[in-house]
Protein backbone atom coordinates (compact mmCIF):
# COMPACT_ATOMS: atom_id res chain seq x y z
CA UNK A 1 0.00 0.00 0.00
CA UNK A 2 1.38 3.45 -0.82
CA UNK A 3 0.26 6.74 0.48
CA UNK A 4 -2.55 8.49 -1.80
CA UNK A 5 -1.21 10.17 -4.86
CA UNK A 6 -2.40 13.37 -6.59
CA UNK A 7 -5.11 13.21 -9.35
CA UNK A 8 -3.59 15.76 -11.89
CA UNK A 9 -6.09 17.89 -13.85
CA UNK A 10 -6.22 19.73 -16.50
CA UNK A 11 -5.13 22.71 -14.74
CA UNK A 12 -2.67 20.50 -12.09
CA UNK A 13 -0.78 18.73 -15.16
CA UNK A 14 1.89 20.76 -15.90
CA UNK A 15 3.29 21.48 -12.28
CA UNK A 16 3.26 16.97 -12.12
CA UNK A 17 4.75 16.65 -15.20
CA UNK A 18 7.31 19.36 -14.54
CA UNK A 19 8.44 17.33 -11.15
CA UNK A 20 9.01 14.13 -13.02
CA UNK A 21 11.99 16.45 -14.78
CA UNK A 22 12.91 17.98 -11.11
CA UNK A 23 11.26 21.17 -12.01
CA UNK A 24 9.21 22.51 -9.52
CA UNK A 25 6.62 25.04 -11.59
CA UNK A 26 4.49 27.79 -10.09
CA UNK A 27 2.05 29.63 -12.24
CA UNK A 28 2.91 33.53 -12.80
CA UNK A 29 0.13 36.27 -14.32
CA UNK A 30 1.92 38.06 -17.16
CA UNK A 31 -0.52 41.00 -16.57
CA UNK A 32 0.24 41.78 -12.90
CA UNK A 33 3.35 38.95 -11.97
CA UNK A 34 0.77 37.53 -9.55
CA UNK A 35 2.13 34.41 -8.42
CA UNK A 36 -0.39 31.68 -7.75
CA UNK A 37 -0.44 28.32 -6.15
CA UNK A 38 -2.18 26.06 -6.00
CA UNK A 39 -2.75 25.80 -9.31
CA UNK A 40 -6.32 28.04 -11.10
CA UNK A 41 -7.75 28.34 -14.47
CA UNK A 42 -7.12 32.72 -13.72
CA UNK A 43 -5.05 35.04 -11.99
CA UNK A 44 -6.34 35.67 -8.36
CA UNK A 45 -5.42 39.30 -8.31
CA UNK A 46 -6.25 40.49 -12.01
CA UNK A 47 -8.68 37.75 -13.40
CA UNK A 48 -6.97 37.12 -16.12
CA UNK A 49 -5.96 34.39 -17.70
CA UNK A 50 -2.70 35.42 -19.22
CA UNK A 51 -0.77 32.42 -16.27
CA UNK A 52 2.18 30.85 -17.50
CA UNK A 53 4.23 28.41 -15.88
CA UNK A 54 7.45 29.71 -14.34
CA UNK A 55 10.33 27.67 -12.27
CA UNK A 56 10.86 27.97 -8.97
CA UNK A 57 14.44 28.11 -7.46
CA UNK A 58 12.92 25.38 -4.87
CA UNK A 59 14.81 27.58 -2.11
CA UNK A 60 12.71 28.85 0.76
CA UNK A 61 11.76 28.52 4.53
CA UNK A 62 9.52 26.74 6.60
CA UNK A 63 6.80 29.11 7.66
CA UNK A 64 5.24 26.74 9.78
CA UNK A 65 5.08 22.86 10.27
CA UNK A 66 3.43 20.41 12.37
CA UNK A 67 4.78 16.79 13.43
CA UNK A 68 2.35 14.47 12.73
CA UNK A 69 1.99 11.24 15.16
CA UNK A 70 -1.64 10.03 14.63
CA UNK A 71 -1.02 9.53 10.93
CA UNK A 72 -3.90 10.44 8.31
CA UNK A 73 -3.71 6.83 7.07
CA UNK A 74 -1.55 3.63 7.80
CA UNK A 75 0.54 4.31 4.96
CA UNK A 76 2.09 7.33 6.30
CA UNK A 77 5.21 6.69 8.21
CA UNK A 78 4.32 8.17 11.81
CA UNK A 79 5.95 10.76 12.78
CA UNK A 80 6.61 12.73 9.63
CA UNK A 81 6.81 16.87 9.55
CA UNK A 82 3.94 18.66 7.72
CA UNK A 83 5.20 22.04 6.50
CA UNK A 84 4.35 25.22 4.67
CA UNK A 85 7.36 26.32 2.43
CA UNK A 86 7.54 29.97 2.23
CA UNK A 87 9.49 29.72 -1.26
CA UNK A 88 11.88 32.80 -1.93
CA UNK A 89 9.76 33.76 -4.50
CA UNK A 90 7.10 34.65 -2.51
CA UNK A 91 4.77 31.82 -2.86
CA UNK A 92 3.81 28.99 -0.62
CA UNK A 93 2.88 25.39 -0.98
CA UNK A 94 2.27 22.16 1.55
CA UNK A 95 4.81 19.78 1.66
CA UNK A 96 6.46 17.23 3.98
CA UNK A 97 10.13 17.73 5.26
CA UNK A 98 12.76 14.94 5.02
CA UNK A 99 16.13 14.06 6.03
CA UNK A 100 15.50 15.43 9.34
CA UNK A 101 14.69 14.47 12.35
CA UNK A 102 11.38 15.70 13.71
CA UNK A 103 12.62 18.02 16.73
CA UNK A 104 15.60 19.81 14.67
CA UNK A 105 12.66 21.65 12.96
CA UNK A 106 12.05 25.09 13.66
CA UNK A 107 10.39 27.91 11.52
CA UNK A 108 12.96 29.85 10.05
CA UNK A 109 14.64 26.56 8.46
CA UNK A 110 16.38 27.06 5.02
CA UNK A 111 14.72 24.03 3.24
CA UNK A 112 15.19 23.18 -0.42
CA UNK A 113 13.20 21.27 -2.57
CA UNK A 114 14.13 17.11 -2.60
CA UNK A 115 12.09 15.39 -5.46
CA UNK A 116 11.31 11.41 -4.70
CA UNK A 117 9.45 9.04 -7.57
CA UNK A 118 6.90 7.34 -6.06
CA UNK A 119 4.99 5.92 -9.72
CA UNK A 120 5.33 6.78 -13.26
CA UNK A 121 3.02 9.02 -13.17
CA UNK A 122 3.80 10.95 -9.93
CA UNK A 123 7.33 12.73 -8.62
CA UNK A 124 6.15 14.71 -5.20
CA UNK A 125 8.38 17.56 -4.60
CA UNK A 126 9.27 16.88 -0.63
CA UNK A 127 12.00 19.20 0.98
CA UNK A 128 15.01 18.68 3.23
CA UNK A 129 17.10 21.24 5.10
CA UNK A 130 19.18 22.82 2.10
CA UNK A 131 22.99 21.61 1.81
CA UNK A 132 24.31 25.08 2.70
CA UNK A 133 22.64 25.60 5.88
CA UNK B 1 -44.66 45.38 6.10
CA UNK B 2 -40.64 45.61 5.79
CA UNK B 3 -38.77 43.58 8.20
CA UNK B 4 -34.97 43.26 8.90
CA UNK B 5 -33.06 41.09 11.01
CA UNK B 6 -34.09 42.50 14.05
CA UNK B 7 -37.79 41.55 13.51
CA UNK B 8 -36.81 37.77 13.79
CA UNK B 9 -36.45 35.70 16.66
CA UNK B 10 -36.02 31.82 17.81
CA UNK B 11 -38.32 30.57 19.43
CA UNK B 12 -37.38 26.68 19.26
CA UNK B 13 -34.07 25.17 20.12
CA UNK B 14 -33.70 21.28 20.76
CA UNK B 15 -31.23 18.61 20.06
CA UNK B 16 -31.07 14.67 19.82
CA UNK B 17 -29.84 12.31 22.05
CA UNK B 18 -25.65 12.52 20.98
CA UNK B 19 -23.59 9.45 21.26
CA UNK B 20 -19.98 8.24 20.19
CA UNK B 21 -22.41 5.84 17.79
CA UNK B 22 -26.14 6.06 17.92
CA UNK B 23 -28.12 2.90 16.97
CA UNK B 24 -30.67 5.24 14.82
CA UNK B 25 -30.74 5.94 11.12
CA UNK B 26 -30.20 9.02 10.03
CA UNK B 27 -33.97 9.59 8.66
CA UNK B 28 -35.34 8.89 12.00
CA UNK B 29 -32.81 11.18 13.52
CA UNK B 30 -33.78 13.78 11.43
CA UNK B 31 -37.15 13.23 12.05
CA UNK B 32 -36.72 13.04 16.04
CA UNK B 33 -35.00 16.67 15.19
CA UNK B 34 -37.50 18.30 13.49
CA UNK B 35 -40.50 17.29 15.89
CA UNK B 36 -38.50 18.39 18.72
CA UNK B 37 -37.69 21.96 17.27
CA UNK B 38 -41.19 22.47 16.78
CA UNK B 39 -42.13 20.82 19.94
CA UNK B 40 -40.13 23.52 22.06
CA UNK B 41 -40.94 25.89 19.42
CA UNK B 42 -45.20 25.17 20.09
CA UNK B 43 -45.44 24.92 16.42
CA UNK B 44 -46.98 22.05 13.83
CA UNK B 45 -45.73 20.90 10.73
CA UNK B 46 -48.51 22.76 8.88
CA UNK B 47 -47.41 26.07 11.04
CA UNK B 48 -43.84 26.22 9.17
CA UNK B 49 -43.36 27.58 5.51
CA UNK B 50 -39.96 27.25 5.21
CA UNK B 51 -37.29 24.38 5.96
CA UNK B 52 -33.56 23.66 5.75
CA UNK B 53 -33.31 20.28 6.71
CA UNK B 54 -30.66 17.66 6.11
CA UNK B 55 -28.61 14.36 6.56
CA UNK B 56 -24.81 13.98 6.09
CA UNK B 57 -24.60 10.44 5.27
CA UNK B 58 -28.21 9.81 3.36
CA UNK B 59 -28.25 12.76 1.71
CA UNK B 60 -31.66 14.27 2.44
CA UNK B 61 -31.91 17.47 1.84
CA UNK B 62 -34.99 20.65 2.12
CA UNK B 63 -36.65 19.81 -0.91
CA UNK B 64 -37.51 16.21 0.23
CA UNK B 65 -37.99 17.40 3.86
CA UNK B 66 -40.91 19.95 2.23
CA UNK B 67 -42.97 16.60 1.73
CA UNK B 68 -41.89 15.18 5.04
CA UNK B 69 -43.70 18.48 6.93
CA UNK B 70 -46.61 17.65 4.61
CA UNK B 71 -45.58 20.16 1.57
CA UNK B 72 -46.76 23.28 3.90
CA UNK B 73 -43.18 25.01 3.40
CA UNK B 74 -43.39 27.19 -0.26
CA UNK B 75 -39.33 28.49 1.21
CA UNK B 76 -36.31 25.94 1.12
CA UNK B 77 -33.10 26.61 2.45
CA UNK B 78 -29.81 25.42 1.12
CA UNK B 79 -27.24 27.14 3.57
CA UNK B 80 -24.95 24.75 5.44
CA UNK B 81 -26.37 23.92 8.85
CA UNK B 82 -25.49 26.03 11.48
CA UNK B 83 -24.97 29.82 11.71
CA UNK B 84 -24.70 30.29 7.49
CA UNK B 85 -28.28 28.27 7.44
CA UNK B 86 -29.63 30.60 10.30
CA UNK B 87 -28.82 34.02 8.60
CA UNK B 88 -30.24 32.23 5.58
CA UNK B 89 -33.16 31.62 7.00
CA UNK B 90 -33.67 34.85 8.59
CA UNK B 91 -32.74 36.97 5.40
CA UNK B 92 -35.56 35.07 3.83
CA UNK B 93 -38.22 35.74 7.06
CA UNK B 94 -36.97 39.85 6.68
CA UNK B 95 -37.48 39.81 3.14
CA UNK B 96 -40.76 38.18 3.26
CA UNK B 97 -40.33 35.21 1.52
CA UNK B 98 -41.79 33.06 4.62
CA UNK B 99 -42.42 33.42 8.01
CA UNK B 100 -41.51 30.67 9.95
CA UNK B 101 -38.30 28.16 9.31
CA UNK B 102 -37.39 25.41 10.78
CA UNK B 103 -33.44 24.02 10.30
CA UNK B 104 -32.64 20.38 11.06
CA UNK B 105 -29.49 18.54 10.51
CA UNK B 106 -28.76 14.61 11.56
CA UNK B 107 -25.98 12.64 11.25
CA UNK B 108 -25.41 8.65 12.37
CA UNK B 109 -23.92 5.44 10.65
CA UNK B 110 -20.74 7.30 9.27
CA UNK B 111 -17.83 5.74 11.15
CA UNK B 112 -16.81 2.76 9.96
CA UNK B 113 -13.11 2.84 8.99
CA UNK B 114 -11.25 2.73 12.38
CA UNK B 115 -7.39 2.57 10.46
CA UNK B 116 -7.24 6.42 9.35
CA UNK B 117 -8.51 9.38 10.84
CA UNK B 118 -12.06 9.83 10.81
CA UNK B 119 -13.00 10.33 6.73
CA UNK B 120 -14.81 13.43 6.70
CA UNK B 121 -11.52 15.08 8.18
CA UNK B 122 -8.98 13.67 4.99
CA UNK B 123 -8.84 15.86 2.61
CA UNK B 124 -9.03 14.81 -1.37
CA UNK B 125 -7.18 18.02 -2.66
CA UNK B 126 -4.50 17.00 -4.83
CA UNK B 127 -1.74 19.46 -3.04
CA UNK B 128 -3.06 18.27 0.23
CA UNK B 129 -3.91 14.94 0.57
CA UNK B 130 -0.29 13.54 -0.61
CA UNK B 131 0.75 14.98 2.27
CA UNK B 132 -0.51 13.13 4.95
CA UNK B 133 -2.83 16.61 6.12
CA UNK B 134 -6.55 16.19 8.06
CA UNK B 135 -8.11 18.53 9.75
CA UNK B 136 -6.13 18.68 13.04
CA UNK B 137 -2.89 18.70 11.08
CA UNK B 138 -4.44 22.45 8.86
CA UNK B 139 -5.71 23.86 12.30
CA UNK B 140 -2.03 22.95 13.89
CA UNK B 141 -0.15 24.84 11.34
CA UNK B 142 -2.02 28.13 12.12
CA UNK B 143 -1.58 27.49 15.96
CA UNK B 144 2.06 26.95 15.75
CA UNK B 145 2.20 30.25 13.70
CA UNK B 146 0.11 32.02 16.35
CA UNK B 147 2.84 30.15 18.79
CA UNK B 148 5.59 31.52 17.07
CA UNK B 149 4.64 34.79 16.32
CA UNK B 150 3.02 35.76 19.53
CA UNK B 151 4.69 33.29 22.55
CA UNK B 152 1.21 31.78 23.00
CA UNK B 153 2.37 29.17 25.46
CA UNK B 154 0.89 25.59 25.50
CA UNK B 155 -0.59 25.62 28.47
CA UNK B 156 -2.79 28.09 27.41
CA UNK B 157 -4.18 25.58 24.94
CA UNK B 158 -4.60 23.14 27.59
CA UNK B 159 -6.76 25.06 30.07
CA UNK B 160 -9.00 25.83 27.45
CA UNK B 161 -9.00 21.98 26.73
CA UNK B 162 -9.77 21.64 30.10
CA UNK B 163 -12.57 24.47 30.43
CA UNK B 164 -14.58 22.89 27.84
CA UNK B 165 -14.28 19.50 29.18
CA UNK B 166 -14.68 20.34 32.43
CA UNK B 167 -18.41 22.01 31.38
CA UNK B 168 -18.84 18.54 29.09
CA UNK B 169 -18.33 16.44 32.06
CA UNK B 170 -20.52 18.08 34.17
CA UNK B 171 -23.12 18.02 31.41
CA UNK B 172 -25.56 14.74 31.66
CA UNK B 173 -26.08 15.75 27.90
CA UNK B 174 -22.49 15.54 26.43
CA UNK B 175 -21.18 12.46 25.13
CA UNK B 176 -17.81 12.77 27.70
CA UNK B 177 -20.35 13.42 30.48
CA UNK B 178 -18.29 12.20 33.47
CA UNK B 179 -15.12 12.57 32.00
CA UNK B 180 -13.37 15.68 34.25
CA UNK B 181 -9.77 16.60 32.63
CA UNK B 182 -7.33 18.41 33.96
CA UNK B 183 -4.64 20.89 31.99
CA UNK B 184 -2.12 18.47 33.31
CA UNK B 185 -4.35 15.29 31.82
CA UNK B 186 -4.16 17.95 28.43
CA UNK B 187 -0.31 18.13 28.08
CA UNK B 188 -0.06 14.47 29.58
CA UNK B 189 -2.47 13.17 26.41
CA UNK B 190 -1.01 11.53 23.54
CA UNK B 191 0.29 13.59 20.60
CA UNK B 192 -1.73 14.31 17.37
CA UNK B 193 -0.08 17.19 15.70
CA UNK B 194 2.12 19.38 17.29
CA UNK B 195 1.09 21.03 19.42
CA UNK B 196 -2.32 19.22 19.76
CA UNK B 197 -2.41 16.14 21.81
CA UNK B 198 -5.35 14.22 21.94
CA UNK B 199 -7.64 16.24 24.68
CA UNK B 200 -6.97 19.41 22.28
CA UNK B 201 -8.84 17.90 19.74
CA UNK B 202 -12.80 17.25 19.39
CA UNK B 203 -14.31 14.23 19.57
CA UNK B 204 -16.48 12.63 16.72
CA UNK B 205 -20.08 11.79 17.53
CA UNK B 206 -23.51 11.42 15.86
CA UNK B 207 -26.33 13.29 16.53
CA UNK B 208 -28.85 15.62 15.57
CA UNK B 209 -30.53 19.65 16.52
CA UNK B 210 -32.60 21.91 15.22
CA UNK B 211 -33.94 25.47 15.27
CA UNK B 212 -36.99 26.86 14.42
CA UNK B 213 -37.31 30.93 13.82
CA UNK B 214 -40.40 33.48 13.15
CA UNK B 215 -40.65 37.06 13.11
CA UNK B 216 -40.57 38.52 16.44
CA UNK B 217 -44.45 39.78 16.22
CA UNK B 218 -45.14 35.72 15.84
CA UNK B 219 -43.01 35.20 18.44
CA UNK B 220 -44.80 37.18 21.33
CA UNK B 221 -48.04 34.57 20.14
CA UNK B 222 -46.57 31.73 20.58
CA UNK B 223 -46.47 29.62 24.00
CA UNK B 224 -42.18 30.10 23.71
CA UNK B 225 -39.85 31.97 25.47
CA UNK B 226 -38.41 33.91 22.30
CA UNK B 227 -34.29 34.75 21.62
CA UNK B 228 -33.95 37.60 19.51
CA UNK B 229 -31.58 37.82 16.39
CA UNK B 230 -29.14 40.84 17.35
CA UNK B 231 -26.76 40.29 14.83
CA UNK B 232 -24.08 37.92 12.21
CA UNK B 233 -21.94 37.85 9.77
CA UNK B 234 -19.81 35.35 8.16
CA UNK B 235 -16.04 35.46 6.96
CA UNK B 236 -15.35 33.17 3.73
CA UNK B 237 -11.74 33.01 2.90
CA UNK B 238 -12.34 29.80 -0.03
CA UNK B 239 -12.26 26.12 -0.10
CA UNK B 240 -11.14 24.36 3.37
CA UNK B 241 -8.23 22.01 2.89
CA UNK B 242 -7.09 22.51 -0.33
CA UNK B 243 -4.50 25.64 -0.33
CA UNK B 244 -1.84 26.13 2.41
CA UNK B 245 -3.60 27.46 5.68
CA UNK B 246 -0.96 30.70 6.08
CA UNK B 247 -1.41 32.70 9.14
CA UNK B 248 -0.71 35.28 7.30
CA UNK B 249 -3.45 35.52 5.41
CA UNK B 250 -6.24 33.50 7.06
CA UNK B 251 -4.92 34.01 10.77
CA UNK B 252 -7.86 36.48 11.39
CA UNK B 253 -10.64 35.15 9.94
CA UNK B 254 -14.17 35.65 11.70
CA UNK B 255 -12.77 39.48 12.24
CA UNK B 256 -15.54 40.95 9.63
CA UNK B 257 -18.07 38.36 10.89
CA UNK B 258 -17.61 39.53 14.36
CA UNK B 259 -17.58 43.31 13.56
CA UNK B 260 -20.53 43.36 11.52
CA UNK B 261 -22.40 41.22 13.95
CA UNK B 262 -21.74 43.60 16.58
CA UNK B 263 -22.16 46.67 14.36
CA UNK B 264 -26.11 45.43 13.35
CA UNK B 265 -26.61 44.79 17.36
CA UNK B 266 -25.02 48.20 18.47
CA UNK B 267 -22.39 46.18 20.63
CA UNK B 268 -19.35 45.62 21.82
CA UNK B 269 -17.63 42.18 23.02
CA UNK B 270 -18.30 43.50 26.43
CA UNK B 271 -21.90 43.28 26.10
CA UNK B 272 -21.29 39.43 25.63
CA UNK B 273 -22.63 37.06 28.81
CA UNK B 274 -21.56 33.77 26.96
CA UNK B 275 -19.85 32.79 23.98
CA UNK B 276 -20.46 29.43 22.51
CA UNK B 277 -17.10 29.43 20.66
CA UNK B 278 -16.67 26.92 18.06
CA UNK B 279 -14.26 24.35 19.10
CA UNK B 280 -12.70 21.85 16.84
CA UNK B 281 -9.28 22.36 18.89
CA UNK B 282 -8.02 24.35 21.88
CA UNK B 283 -5.90 26.91 20.21
CA UNK B 284 -8.70 27.83 17.83
CA UNK B 285 -10.78 29.15 21.07
CA UNK B 286 -8.07 31.09 21.32
CA UNK B 287 -7.93 32.66 18.19
CA UNK B 288 -11.53 33.30 17.96
CA UNK B 289 -11.77 35.15 21.20
CA UNK B 290 -8.81 37.39 19.53
CA UNK B 291 -10.56 38.58 16.36
CA UNK B 292 -14.08 38.66 18.31
CA UNK B 293 -12.67 41.45 19.94
CA UNK B 294 -12.45 40.27 23.44
CA UNK B 295 -8.68 40.92 23.69
CA UNK B 296 -6.02 42.26 21.66
CA UNK B 297 -3.83 40.16 18.84
CA UNK B 298 -1.65 37.83 20.52
CA UNK B 299 -3.62 38.35 23.93
CA UNK B 300 -5.66 35.30 23.59
CA UNK B 301 -3.29 32.70 25.70
CA UNK B 302 -3.58 35.01 28.47
CA UNK B 303 -7.16 35.70 28.03
CA UNK B 304 -8.03 32.36 28.84
CA UNK B 305 -6.22 31.74 31.86
CA UNK B 306 -7.23 32.23 35.63
CA UNK B 307 -10.43 30.63 34.96
CA UNK B 308 -11.72 33.47 32.79
CA UNK B 309 -13.82 31.38 30.58
CA UNK B 310 -14.92 28.54 32.84
CA UNK B 311 -18.37 28.69 33.87
CA UNK B 312 -18.49 31.31 37.12
CA UNK B 313 -15.68 32.95 35.26
CA UNK B 314 -15.63 36.20 33.62
CA UNK B 315 -16.71 35.09 29.54
CA UNK B 316 -17.82 31.44 30.10
CA UNK B 317 -17.33 29.61 26.63
CA UNK B 318 -18.71 26.30 25.12
CA UNK B 319 -20.57 25.79 28.16
CA UNK B 320 -22.21 22.74 27.18
CA UNK B 321 -18.97 21.13 26.42
CA UNK B 322 -18.59 22.15 23.02
CA UNK B 323 -16.84 20.10 20.23
CA UNK B 324 -14.22 18.88 22.75
CA UNK B 325 -17.52 17.02 25.18
CA UNK B 326 -20.74 17.53 24.05
CA UNK B 327 -20.65 16.29 20.53
CA UNK B 328 -19.00 16.52 16.57
CA UNK B 329 -21.78 15.34 14.95
CA UNK B 330 -21.36 15.64 11.23
CA UNK B 331 -22.45 19.70 10.95
CA UNK B 332 -25.51 19.65 13.18
CA UNK B 333 -22.54 20.37 15.86
CA UNK B 334 -22.33 23.96 14.15
CA UNK B 335 -26.32 24.40 14.69
CA UNK B 336 -25.42 23.17 18.10
CA UNK B 337 -23.64 26.28 18.95
CA UNK B 338 -27.08 28.30 18.05
CA UNK B 339 -28.82 25.89 19.98
CA UNK B 340 -26.86 26.34 23.12
CA UNK B 341 -26.84 29.96 22.67
CA UNK B 342 -30.70 29.74 22.89
CA UNK B 343 -30.68 27.37 26.14
CA UNK B 344 -28.70 29.40 27.69
CA UNK B 345 -30.85 32.82 27.40
CA UNK B 346 -33.50 30.76 28.21
CA UNK B 347 -32.18 29.20 31.42
CA UNK B 348 -32.63 25.55 29.97
CA UNK B 349 -29.33 24.02 31.18
CA UNK B 350 -28.30 22.01 34.24
CA UNK B 351 -27.81 25.04 37.12
CA UNK B 352 -23.85 24.12 37.31
CA UNK B 353 -23.70 25.18 33.67
CA UNK B 354 -25.97 27.84 33.47
CA UNK B 355 -24.63 31.54 33.05
CA UNK B 356 -27.03 33.29 35.33
CA UNK B 357 -28.80 36.28 33.75
CA UNK B 358 -27.34 35.87 30.57
CA UNK B 359 -28.87 38.14 28.11
CA UNK B 360 -26.65 38.14 24.97
CA UNK B 361 -25.08 35.32 23.64
CA UNK B 362 -22.41 35.18 21.17
CA UNK B 363 -22.28 32.14 19.05
CA UNK B 364 -19.76 31.28 16.29
CA UNK B 365 -18.74 28.82 13.68
CA UNK B 366 -15.72 27.68 11.65
CA UNK B 367 -11.88 28.30 12.05
CA UNK B 368 -8.67 29.48 10.77
CA UNK B 369 -7.18 26.44 9.59
CA UNK B 370 -11.04 25.71 7.35
CA UNK B 371 -10.70 29.44 5.71
CA UNK B 372 -14.19 29.94 7.40
CA UNK B 373 -16.03 31.62 10.68
CA UNK B 374 -19.26 33.04 11.06
CA UNK B 375 -20.48 34.62 14.34
CA UNK B 376 -24.28 35.39 15.52
CA UNK B 377 -25.48 37.49 18.23
CA UNK B 378 -28.31 36.41 19.84
CA UNK B 379 -30.64 38.09 22.59
CA UNK B 380 -32.93 37.88 25.20
CA UNK B 381 -34.07 40.95 24.91
CA UNK B 382 -34.85 42.19 21.33
CA UNK B 383 -32.35 44.85 19.52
Amino acid sequence: MTIPLPRKTPVSAPHWEACQDGRLLVQRCTTCDQLVFIPRPGCTRCLTETLEWTESSGLGTVYSYTVVHRPQRPEFEAPYVVAIIALDEGWHMLTNLVDIAPDDVSIGLAVEVAFRVMSDEITLPYFRPRASA
Amino acid sequence: MARNLHDVAIVGAYHTEQAKRLDVAEPALLLDAMRGGLASAGLTAAEVDGVNASTWVSGIHAREAVQWLGGHPCWTGTGSPGIEAVLEAASAIASGQCDTVLIAAAQSGEYQDHSATVSWTRPSNEFVECWGLYTAAEFALIAQRHMHVYGTKPEALAEVAAAIRSNGARNPEAVMFGREVTPEDVLASRMVATPFHLFDCCINSEGGASLVLTTSERARDLDADPVYLLGGGMDRQGMSYTAAPLFDLHGRVGERAGKRAFSQAGLTPAAVDVAEIYDPFSFEVIRQLEVMGFCGYGEGGDFVMDGRIRTGGELPVATNGGLLSYSHAGLAQMLQKVTNSVRQLRGELPDALTVPDAKVALATNGGAGALFCDALLLGKEPA
